[in-house]
């Protein structure tokens, strides 16, 4: 029996309403669930993060306690950590990996529904923690002993919580590992792959790797908390630093995880808006190996200040600082694809190019922090807040909303309203500025974070901060109202969205079929991709 | 909830399913369980079980699908690369939750333990908080955590489930090649060897940890020491019994002929994980039992 014969058949069959959603093997329909679900989690988070400004808008208490305060920080971090920025990346994998490499679908459709389906219950756990007697988890996102062992009833929640998260993770990755490696269409070298596709790839292979670890580091807590056992108790041998080494074993790769599907993002839209194709493409690909590579080096960066003996402190300055040059290359291979291009500014293209610039930013702060008679001051300071806003929310998050507006008219079938994008991404670029650019001089001038109060000389730039923070939450409505009404109608989008666009997935229709490529697609066509002139 | 599938030549895409959401409920519940029993809620442990079976349910229900899926010949051979693909990487991450625990144990040894004796710049740690303490290991702490123990020895019970789990490896090995000759008989047989050689693994260690308990004051109390070993064997004795029911679950399959010398994924998988419980087991006699 024909394949394609047989997937328009099913078409027909499949259920309808909420159990279409339960029960869906489908990439499009699991990616469209991650998305939801994430822009969901970033409202949430979000809403922590007002509550965070608010109380912070002037010196003195007024709306919380410290405890709820500290309970805030640390949920807002968990909440855009695992429920906002990591399942967007999931979600635009699994719209987009198979379109791009000529797929019907992901490798293992059933464990794709189950990664998806396991986050919400994790995220009811930690949620659930807030309404608990003794309240939500206040140790950071981090999660440090002793003090996390402090947390009352939520403590053995947050953890399980942990622990979903990352069979959910790992699950994912290994599905899109085994897609990439098994599914891509006849002729499609992995070095002709797209570089969405290669920054996935890596980034499954650090899930992999390090999602484990912090599995391993939660539960010593636990063990250390109920069973009596000595991981972090110097009494009986053990040591609380060893949690952090462990944590961060996981923390850094993690941050990685973060942002190399946004390079990924990145290098599709820029190529695209330039009418080039990328500047040197097989660099980029190693760029992103070195990077992973070194990423699993750099851990004890977060640590300078715990004292490690000398010897490490300058090991991990340098490793890290190392960093820097195959972040360089990807910033000059993305400037470079855009010299003499001839380039236009639909809105993906504003957010490429603001997270060009804003990220860049949050990889010079990092350099700073990396030099550990710099860092002994700027540790635990609002300058390491500012940093990875900087490369999270200007990097990680920008790439996200400029990869929406990219493909939305593809997932869809209709264009998005340019005008009113366009007004949400000026608001959105420039009150991030306004909301974390001052906190390098909060930070700077020694107000530390993870604290509800301050003394009065930081007034003035938090209330600066405060409210480049609230007219960013505001903005973020704008987003949910573009991407309603693409949904539910507009411009008809054609199959190529965008003039300078090339790859697979611009030759199917908008939207495309149930079944992305049901036949692999034609050798020739795997060459028109924006990669090479050839 | 169909479990009906359809085939091309090329691709295979499953409809949908109901076994992950049911799996989800089930993850949920096995939390919310554990994490109210923790908490001295008696109602915790019920809810619990109550997960735990519901999880055995969806595995069950699961992986019966896949197997009638596979023995209809449904899947053609991409499936059975991502099959394989998605299995290495599976061991690969049990493998970094391994080196978790087996990095705490180097990270106690070869710098906790100098430290707190005063080593590199921790003269102060061991002058103000634990002065006269002197670094060893086996120990259980500057503060001597759970009172006087008698540590592991490498002879004797860890040296037999040593050679135990280096013969099953040999045997599953020996059952594979079987298959691949078309053999049942003695497939069944040497299948059969290393179930028995995997309990009997089971049941060494449990009683090792019944004397180390009643015997020897060593429990996961007893400081680092205590904890490490107990940890490292526990989570791989856990690792080992999941591998033994699978092996069982292999056999039956072996018996009602299920596989065939090119189609056995399944069992294939199953070595994979038997040999990496192994190797971990190598790693485990060097650094915990013997070094
Ligand atoms: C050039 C590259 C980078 C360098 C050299 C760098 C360096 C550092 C250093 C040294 C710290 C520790 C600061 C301290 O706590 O005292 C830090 C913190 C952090 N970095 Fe980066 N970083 C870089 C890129 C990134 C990227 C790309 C991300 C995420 C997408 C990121 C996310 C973070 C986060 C989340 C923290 C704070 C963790 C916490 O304490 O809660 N960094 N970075
Ligand atoms: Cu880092």
């Amino acid at each position: 029996m024909s394949t394609v014969a047989v997937a328009h058949e099913h078409h027909a069959e499949h259920p309808r309403g909420i159990w279409r959603w339960i029960t869906t093997t489908n990439h499009k329909d699991i990616g469209t669930l991650y998305l939801c679900f994430s822009l969901l989690m970033f409202f949430v988070g979000g809403a922590f993060a007002m509550l965070i400004r608010a109380e912070l808008f002037t010196p003195g208490m007024q709306l919380m306690d410290p405890l709820f305060f500290n309970e805030m920080t640390t949920l807002h971090g968990l909440v855009m950590i695992f429920g906002a920025i990591m399942p967007a990346f999931v979600g635009l994998a699994n719209w987009m990996i198979p379109m791009m490499i000529g797929a019907p679908d992901m490798a293992l459709p059933r464990m794709n529904n189950w990664s998806f389906w396991i986050l919400p219950f994790a995220m009811l756990l930690l949620l659930s923690t807030l309404f608990m007697p003794g309240g939500a988890p206040a140790g950071g996102w981090t999660m440090y002993p002793p003090l996390m062992l402090q947390t009352g009833i939520a403590f053995p929640f947050t953890i399980f919580a942990i622990h979903l998260m990352g069979i959910s993770s790992v699950m994912g990755a290994i599905n899109i590992i085994a897609t990439i490696l098994n599914l891509r269409a006849p002729g499609m070298s992995l070095m002709k792959m797209p570089m969405f596709v290669w920054s996935w790839l890596i980034t499954a292979y650090l899930l992999i790797a390090v999602m484990p670890v912090l599995a391993g580091a939660v539960t010593m807590e636990l063990m250390d908390k109920y069973f009596g056992t000595s991981f972090f108790n110097a009494a009986g041998g053990g040591d609380p630093i060893l949690y952090q080494h462990v944590f961060w074993f996981f923390g850094h790769p993690e941050v990685y995880i973060m942002i190399l599907p946004a390079f990924g993002i990145i290098s599709e839209i820029i190529p695209t808006f330039s009418r080039k194709p990328l500047f040197g493409y097989s660099s980029m690909v190693y760029a992103i190996a070195s990077i992973a590579f070194l990423s699993f080096i750099v851990w004890a960066h977060h640590m300078f200040t715990v004292g490690m003996p000398l010897a490490a402190d300058l090991f991990f300055m340098f490793s890290t600082m190392l960093i820097a040059v195959p972040t360089g290359v990807k910033v000059f291979n993305w400037t470079a694809t855009m010299w003499r291009g001839s380039l236009s500014f639909e809105t993906p293209m504003l957010f490429a190019i603001a997270f060009l610039f804003l990220f860049t930013i949050g990889g010079f702060s990092g350099v700073m922090l990396a030099l550990v008679p710099a860092d002994w001051q700027y540790h635990q300071t609002y300058f390491v807040v500012a940093h990875f806003h900087y490369v999270l929310v200007t990097g990680a998050a920008f790439a996200i909303m400029g990869g929406v507006y990219y493909w939305l008219p593809k997932w869809t079938g209709h264009m998005y309203n340019e005008k009113l994008a366009k007004t949400h991404f000026w608001l959105t670029a420039i009150s991030a500025n306004v909301l974390y650019f001052p906190m390098h001089f909060l930070g700077l001038a020694g107000m530390p974070r993870r604290i509800p109060d301050y003394p009065v000389q930081f007034t003035d730039l938090n209330q600066i901060v405060s409210i480049g923070g609230f007219v960013f939450g505001a903005s973020q409505l704008l987003f949910v109202a573009c991407i309603i009404l693409c949904v539910r109608g507009g411009k008809k989008a054609e199959a190529r969205v965008w003039e300078g666009a090339h790859g697979l997935e611009w030759t199917l229709p908008s939207p495309p079929p149930y079944h992305s490529f049901t036949e692999p697609p034609a050798p020739n066509l795997i060459w028109a991709h924006p990669y090479r002139n050839d | 909830m169909s479990a009906e599938a359809h085939a091309g030549n090329r691709y295979y895409i499953p409809n949908g399913t109901h076994w992950p959401i049911i799996g989800s409920v089930g993850l949920f519940t096995t939390a919310v369980g554990a994490a109210t029993w923790l908490e001295d809620m008696d109602f915790g442990k019920y809810l619990f079980v109550l997960g735990l079976l519901i999880l055995f349910g969806m595995m069950f229900g699961w992986f019966g699908t896949v197997i009638r899926e596979s023995l209809s010949g449904t899947y053609n051979t991409q499936v059975d690369r991502s099959f394989r693909w998605g299995m290495t990487f599976f061991i690969f991450s049990e493998v970094m939750f391994f080196g978790a625990f087996f990095g705490a144990l180097f990270y106690a040894r070869v710098f906790v333990q100098p430290w707190l004796g005063g080593a590199s710049n921790s003269l102060f740690t061991n002058l103000l908080l634990w002065k006269g303490y002197e670094p060893t290991w086996p120990s259980n702490g500057p503060a001597g955590l759970g009172g006087a123990f008698e540590a592991m020895k490498p002879l004797g019970i860890p040296a037999l489930n040593t050679l135990i789990l280096l013969s099953s490896g040999l045997t599953v090995t020996l059952a594979h090649w079987s298959l691949k000759e078309d053999n049942r008989k003695k497939l069944i047989f040497f299948l059969s060897l290393t179930v028995i050689l995997g309990f009997s693994f089971v049941v060494l260690q449990a009683h090792e940890y019944i004397h180390a308990y009643t015997e020897q004051n060593l429990t996961l109390g007893s400081g680092i020491y205590g904890t490490t070993f107990f940890m490292l064997t526990g989570f791989h004795g856990l690792h080992v019994t999941i591998g033994a029911i699978m092996l069982t679950v292999i056999l039956v399959r072996a018996i009602r002929g299920h596989f065939t010398p090119q189609n056995h994924f399944a069992f294939e998988a199953v070595t994979w994980y038997w040999h990496f419980v192994d190797v971990v087991w190598l790693g485990l006699y060097i650094f915990v039992y013997w070094l």
